[in-house]
């Protein structure tokens, strides 16, 4: 039987959100090919995150080990590869994250297989499973047949319904692999956290982005994200600038969203930023140039400053709220 | 500590044009598309050339494809790579397939610094370097930026992103990861992939350009390798994305919010 392991991820002690849509993405997958979805949990003092997990209702390994603080595709591979031959995978899925995007293809390579990045659905008649996914900034979608015994495929978290908490908890295993710490070449040095305490970009209901009409002054869309706990987001021109942190940059080359609003403020709407996204449910713009082709795609569009257009918005969203409508 | 360094370049689809599927879903448009070196690859390549004139060394450029990727290794030496490498292979590639090729020239030219880019912007995958990395069985690592932005001194005064360890046994990558900047650091040989902060690419000068061509570029056969190459992964169809709908224009804010709010419910 084609068994299927999700590979979590997880940031500051927390099973990441993108985790359960790959695991929502793994019971779409057992649906069309049988077989039994397990989870795994890599890292050091991560039980919470297994239990975390297996509340979904699949059993899950955890490789919990101090040589495992810090994640490096270099020492996380190998304990994934031995994790999928445990549990009789062919296919190994995971969310397309940075970590993913990192992690899986080595994982594939390690084990002769496969590999797939940013996956969308899976498509195929009858027996035959095919991988849609993005090329060329979007403009493409292929379905892609993966030739192997092993499948590796990260998921955009984006396209796939979180996986529900199941009534009956999943069982939780220590698998036993060892880390030979000695062989591992690559070594962890800081991190530096950009975010202050605002809602997760890839996660978060409302985003604001602001380009380079911004003029590096991102100061009305943060009031306006304070006031309505949005996320901030940012074009590729800003944070070239150093207006805005790397991993804020939404494209085809940065994050992919899908919130249930976005507003591009002072961004003209080019390909490689519509890529990351297209896939909102309402896109409001603001542009000084009614050409711009983010207007395009916009749901609403107000030709104007963001400079002028973002507090009159702020003022009518502070009115609302308080009188509670 | 000199360092040679085998940095890559894509041919790939101008990115600002738009791609369009044939009618059958068996490939793209290609008619009247323009061409250059994959975006990551040029960043590649540009940090590469700094860290020569650092450190000194060499600048090995590899591109696997038709006789055509031959320009795309020329712009990587117009830009001060020292010598060329074209692996010729005709029809599709996978990265399972461009990383086992790049295993080989590896093992042939044993560098100790290999700089691809990110991600190909025409299939997207995000792959070959950490496959490399894997089957080399090297350091790694994926994503590599800088702390300082694009519009620094140090960025103006084309300082190295990557920065080699006094003893020249170790380099430091400082890499764009979900919630922040992370730093790592790899005993070489290691393998490392570009972000777009890392660099701003140098543009190729006409002396630059007339060097070049005078320029070695090595042609292998993929036989020549010793390697046998089974796609692994198959495009077989290709489909349009459905478009947006959208292009609505309001005037004032106050319509805006009439709309967002009252009549979609949103905000
Ligand atoms: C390999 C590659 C990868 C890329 N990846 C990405 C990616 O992932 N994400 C991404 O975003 N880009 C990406 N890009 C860059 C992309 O092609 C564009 O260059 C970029 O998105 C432009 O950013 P921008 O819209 O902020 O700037 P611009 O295109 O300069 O647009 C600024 C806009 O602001 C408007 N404006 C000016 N002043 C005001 C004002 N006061 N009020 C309102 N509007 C104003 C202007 O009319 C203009 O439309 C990539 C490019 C390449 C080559
Ligand atoms: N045909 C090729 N020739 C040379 N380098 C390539 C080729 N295909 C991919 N690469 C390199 O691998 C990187 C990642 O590509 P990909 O995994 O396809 O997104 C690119 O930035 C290139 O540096």
């Amino acid at each position: 039987m084609p068994n299927i392991l999700v590979v979590a991820e997880h940031f500051n002690g927390q099973l990441r959100k993108a985790s359960r849509s790959a695991l929502g993405a793994a019971g779409a997958l057992a649906a069309r090919t049988g077989g039994q979805v397990s989870g795994l949990v890599v890292g050091y003092r991560v039980g919470g995150v297994a239990e975390d997990l297996a509340a979904h209702g699949i059993p899950v390994a955890v490789v919990d080990l101090p040589a495992l603080t810090h994640y490096l595709s270099e020492s996380y591979a190998p304990v994934v590869a031995a994790a999928a031959r445990a549990a009789g995978a062919t296919w190994v899925v995971g969310a397309a994250t940075a970590q993913g995007k990192d992690l899986l293809p080595c994982v594939a390579a390690l084990m002769g297989g496969v590999c797939a990045t940013d996956a969308i659905a899976f498509t195929g008649e009858g027996q035959e499973v095919l991988v849609r996914r993005p090329m060329w900034a979007g403009n493409v979608l292929a379905d892609v047949e993966l030739r192997g015994e092993i499948k590796v495929v990260s998921i955009r978290a984006t396209e796939f319904a979180a996986a529900e908490k199941a009534g009956l908890p999943g069982s939780v295993k220590a698998l036993p692999v060892a880390v030979d710490e000695s062989a591992i070449r690559t070594r962890f040095i800081a991190f530096a956290g950009s975010g202050g305490d605002r809602p997760d970009l890839t996660e978060a209901r409302v985003v604001i982005s602001g380009g380079r009409g911004t003029n590096g002054d991102f100061s009305e869309i943060e009031a306006l994200a304070d006031l309505l706990n949005a996320a901030i987001g940012s074009s590729r021109a800003a944070v070239d600038a150093g207006w805005a942190a790397g991993d804020l940059q939404v494209g085809q080359t940065g994050k992919v969203v899908a919130p249930e609003v976005y507003i591009a403020a002072g961004i003209s709407g080019a390909q490689q930023h519509l890529a990351g996204m297209k896939g909102a449910k309402v896109i409001i713009a603001i542009n000084t140039d009614p050409e711009a082709p983010i207007f395009q795609v916009a749901d609403y569009g107000v030709v104007g400053d963001l400079f002028e257009v973002l507090p009159a918005l702020r003022s009518l969203v502070a009115a609302s709220q308080k009188q509670g409508t | 500590m000199p360092l040679k360094i085998l940095v890559t370049s894509k041919r790939v689809e101008d990115p600002e044009a738009l791609i369009l599927v044939k009618a059958d879903g068996s490939g793209i448009e290609t008619q009247g598309l323009s061409y250059r070196i994959n975006p990551f690859d040029e960043i590649a390549v540009e940090e590469a050339l700094r860290l020569k004139e650092e450190h000194g060394g060499e600048v090995v450029v590899a591109s696997i494809g038709a006789a055509d990727c031959v320009s795309e290794i020329r712009v990587a030496l117009a830009m001060g790579a020292d010598r060329g490498i074209r692996v010729d292979h005709e029809g599709p590639l996978d990265p399972g397939m461009v990383a086992a090729i790049l295993q080989k020239l590896v093992e042939g030219e044993q560098p100790d610094l290999v700089i691809l880019g990110k991600q190909s912007v025409d299939d997207d995958q995000n792959q070959v370097g950490q496959i490399l990395a894997q089957r080399m069985g090297w350091a790694r690592a994926t994503f590599a930026s800088k702390e300082e932005s694009l519009e620094s001194t140090a960025e103006k005064t084309r300082q190295c992103g990557l920065r080699l360890a006094a003893d020249g046994t170790s380099i430091r990558v400082v890499r764009e990861v979900d919630g922040g900047l992370e730093t790592l650091e790899l005993s070489l040989p290691a393998v490392i992939t570009t972000d777009l902060r890392l660099n701003i690419p140098r543009i190729t000068s006409v002396p630059g350009i007339m060097k070049a061509r005078k320029k070695p570029v090595r042609e292998i056969q993929v036989e020549e390798l010793g390697i046998e190459l089974q796609p692994a992964v198959i495009v077989r169809k290709l489909h349009s994305p459905s478009k947006r709908g959208g292009g609505l224009r309001v005037k004032t804010v106050q319509e805006l919010w009439d709309k967002v709010h009252g009549e979609a419910g949103v905000l």
